[in-house]
């Protein structure tokens, strides 16, 4: 008997303890870590892409392996790193936050995470395959992935799959947990914004993941089973792929979004000592975000022919998702107005998040214009958009949460001045990197080519220095977090001044075991 | 069954639904693009023949051919534009010629620009109802008869009617050559 009460309260040693954990904290590590290589596998291949655009002209690579490369870059940043990043912080802290003991379905929990590294191992085992890996762009336009898609293909949509089984599952998990497990005292309005937005985020993956299961399957049965969803010849529409990918694909960038609103809306308050401003706003607001995000996904399809009556409305529906954006931008800065502030590294990068993702959120704006647009689309200035809401957005609020909840996780403190130097190189790189996009993109560079006209050579140029500046610096965040875990020194249970919240009050490192015992929340 | 469980199985239930509903979708746009006459989607299927004839005005219909990238069939109209008064039957006539040493299955897609008109082009007989099957080098005169609606909107005078040619051969075939 004692046996058995003491494997409970502390894990089994060596590979099977990660192997069986059904544990959160240990989950949550194992996606962390997971989304970790991935960022390296996929920041690898944006330097490919980026030293083949150093200089115009075919230089280092065939255009059909450039190909292979923007594709998996961005499917492997997207899949692979931010939404596993996502849900490994769901895992971590979720369950602390609301003084949980553990997440409501522990053996699911362990199952989502397993999925991955076999998802992801078959997308990335494409590459050595004959014809080599999907080259037709993260987005796989039919017919391009259908028709003209190498043979590779077929394991592509099946990763999709997996990857797609392992979210819904891990979204569900969210959702029981958060309804079910929260401390006695602890009302819906009283939970923090990293909880409500996932919570938020969950239901959107519940309902949009399914979608691109779908829509994949049918690439699949169009493949190999003569069906013709997607091909004209046989009565289906090529359009109608693009509708059902955005039917997906507009919520899914909320999905890569929304938690990152959570989490700076926990580390501003924090670092400004003050309490967030509008708290029940940003519940409202992340909750017409996700809404409307089900209206507009014809915004990415403004140049297929679309009347003018659509044209309009994706027009509006797209430019009155800033109202609530702006809500929270506005709410962020009134939090810190007439905060005493300081500086550390989480709040570094929650700042950089609010001017940078303000930044991407205005060129959001003006591919919003149906007019506008169709000079923009596919160009760099599209590429330009979307890297500034997901780098220094959803990567940006991922860097803040792992340097402001480390101390919490591993009972050490990471090294300021490193935290500080990763910061830095990493702002500067990726302002290096993506701000001379939007110039090259508004000149009319098209995206997703290997080579280019001479008069975009010196932008590109700094393009690559930047990013080879913001991929090196990553190695930082490497050795900064692999320092924190060896040799930081010892971290209070609440080492931020200004924290709030449940998961202050557990001990650091965090014990195994929290919150056997509900806390009573006021 | 404890509330955990319930919740977690309507949940997956859910996610099973939209799963449906991502195919149910497929119906539902072609519903939609079918009310709302958008997308320049042609009716696949034979129209009544209309009586009234608007003599008062004139309307004109580009014919255009384009035969897919992988149709090795040479594929053109006889007439490149039509003009006639709304209501009138018109005769079209296209010529495809097989230009390889098989037997090969091809199949046209109509569509109609601008889409706005594509509700009030009624074809009465097409080519395009059916798979056309030519021997290797054969040529083939293929016929359309349509008319336009004499309540297309005063303000479209032209209509464009593109056909693009499929290769239609079943993969069978293709691998007993």
């Amino acid at each position: 008997m004692t046996a058995a009460v003491s494997a409970h309260h502390a894990p089994v040693r060596g590979i099977r303890r990660w192997l069986y954990t059904t544990n959160h904290k240990d989950i949550g590590t194992m996606y962390l870590v997971f989304s970790l290589a991935m960022f390296f596998i996929g920041g690898s291949m944006a330097l490919v892409i980026r030293s083949e655009l150093f200089e115009p002209g075919l230089q280092m690579v065939e255009p059909e392996f450039f190909n292979q490369m923007t594709t998996m870059h961005g499917l492997i940043m997207v899949f692979g790193a931010v939404m596993p990043a996502f849900v490994g912080l769901a895992n971590w802290m979720i369950p602390l936050m609301i003084g949980a003991p553990d997440m409501a379905l522990p053996r699911l929990n362990n199952f989502s995470f397993w999925v991955l590294p076999f998802a992801f191992t078959m997308m990335l085992s494409t590459l050595l395959m004959d014809g080599g890996g999907p080259n037709f762009g993260w987005t796989f336009y039919a017919p391009l992935s259908t028709t003209y898609a190498p043979p590779s293909v077929t394991y592509f949509i099946f990763s999709i799959h997996m990857a797609g089984i392992s979210s819904i599952l891990g979204a569900i998990n969210i959702i029981v947990t958060i309804m079910n497990m929260r401390a006695p005292g602890m009302t819906y309005m009283k939970m923090p914004l990293f909880v409500w937005t996932w919570l938020i985020t969950a239901f959107l993956l519940v309902a949009v993941m399914p979608v691109l299961a779908g829509t994949v399957t049918m690439m699949l049965t169009d493949i190999h089973f003569g069906t013709s969803f997607f091909s004209a010849g046989g009565g289906g529409d090529p359009l109608l792929f693009q509708h059902l990918f955005w039917f997906f694909g507009h919520p899914e960038v909320y999905i890569m979004i929304l938690p990152a609103f959570g989490i700076i809306s926990q580390i501003v308050p924090t670092f400004s000592r003050k309490p967030l401003f509008g708290y029940a706003s940003m519940v409202y607001a992340t909750a017409s975000i996700a809404l409307l995000s089900f209206t507009v996904w014809a915004h990415h399809m403004f140049l297929v022919g679309l009347p003018l009556a659509a044209e309009l409305f994706f027009m509006y529906a797209t430019m009155l998702i800033s109202v609530p954006t702006g809500v929270k931008v506005f709410n962020w800065v009134a939090t810190m107005f007439k905060g005493s502030i300081s500086f550390e590294t989480p709040m570094l990068f929650s700042i950089a998040f609010i001017v940078l993702f303000t930044i991407g959120g205005f060129s959001g704006l003006m591919l919003a214009i149906a007019p506008a647009d169709f000079q923009y689309h596919d160009t760099y200035f599209v590429v330009a958009h979307f890297h500034y809401v997901l780098v220094p957005g959803a990567i940006f609020s991922i860097f803040a949460a792992v340097y402001y909840w480390l101390p919490k996780w591993t009972g050490h403190m990471y090294s300021e001045l490193l935290g500080k130097c990763h910061f830095w190189c990493s702002f500067i790189g990726v302002n290096l990197t993506f701000f001379p996009m939007h110039f090259v993109g508004l000149a009319g560079m098209p995206r997703r080519v290997p080579d280019y006209s001479l008069q975009f050579a010196d932008f590109n140029m700094i393009s690559s220095i930047g990013a080879a500046l913001f991929g090196l610096s990553q190695l930082i965040f490497l050795v900064t977090v692999v320092r924190c875990v060896l040799v930081g020194r010892a971290a209070p249970d609440s080492p931020w001044e200004g924290a709030q919240g449940l998961e202050w009050t557990v001990a650091s490192p965090a014990p195994y075991h929290t919150f056997s015992k509900p806390p009573l929340v006021e | 069954m404890t509330k955990v469980v319930k919740q977690t199985l309507r949940l997956m239930l859910i996610s099973l639904g939209m799963f449906a509903f991502g195919f149910a979708l497929v119906p539902l746009y072609d519903v939609f693009c079918d009310i709302t006459g958008l997308n320049g989607k042609v009716d696949l299927q034979q129209s009544e023949q209309t009586v009234l004839v608007d003599v008062d005005r004139e309307v004109t219909v580009q014919l255009i051919t384009v035969a897919n990238a992988s149709m090795p069939w040479r594929f053109e109209a006889l007439q490149h534009q039509v003009s006639f008064h709304p209501g009138e039957d018109v005769k079209a006539v296209f010529r495809v010629q097989n230009l390889t040493d098989m037997k090969m299955v091809g199949q046209a897609i109509p569509s109609v620009s601008p889409a706005e008109g594509a509700r009030y082009l009624h074809k009465i007989q097409c080519f395009c109802f059916e798979r056309q099957t030519l021997e290797a080098n054969e040529v083939r005169d293929m016929v359309v008869f349509f008319t336009v609606d004499p309540e297309l909107p005063e303000s479209i005078h032209k209509l464009s009617l593109s056909y693009t040619l499929f290769d239609m051969t079943p993969v069978d075939a293709v691998s007993s050559r």
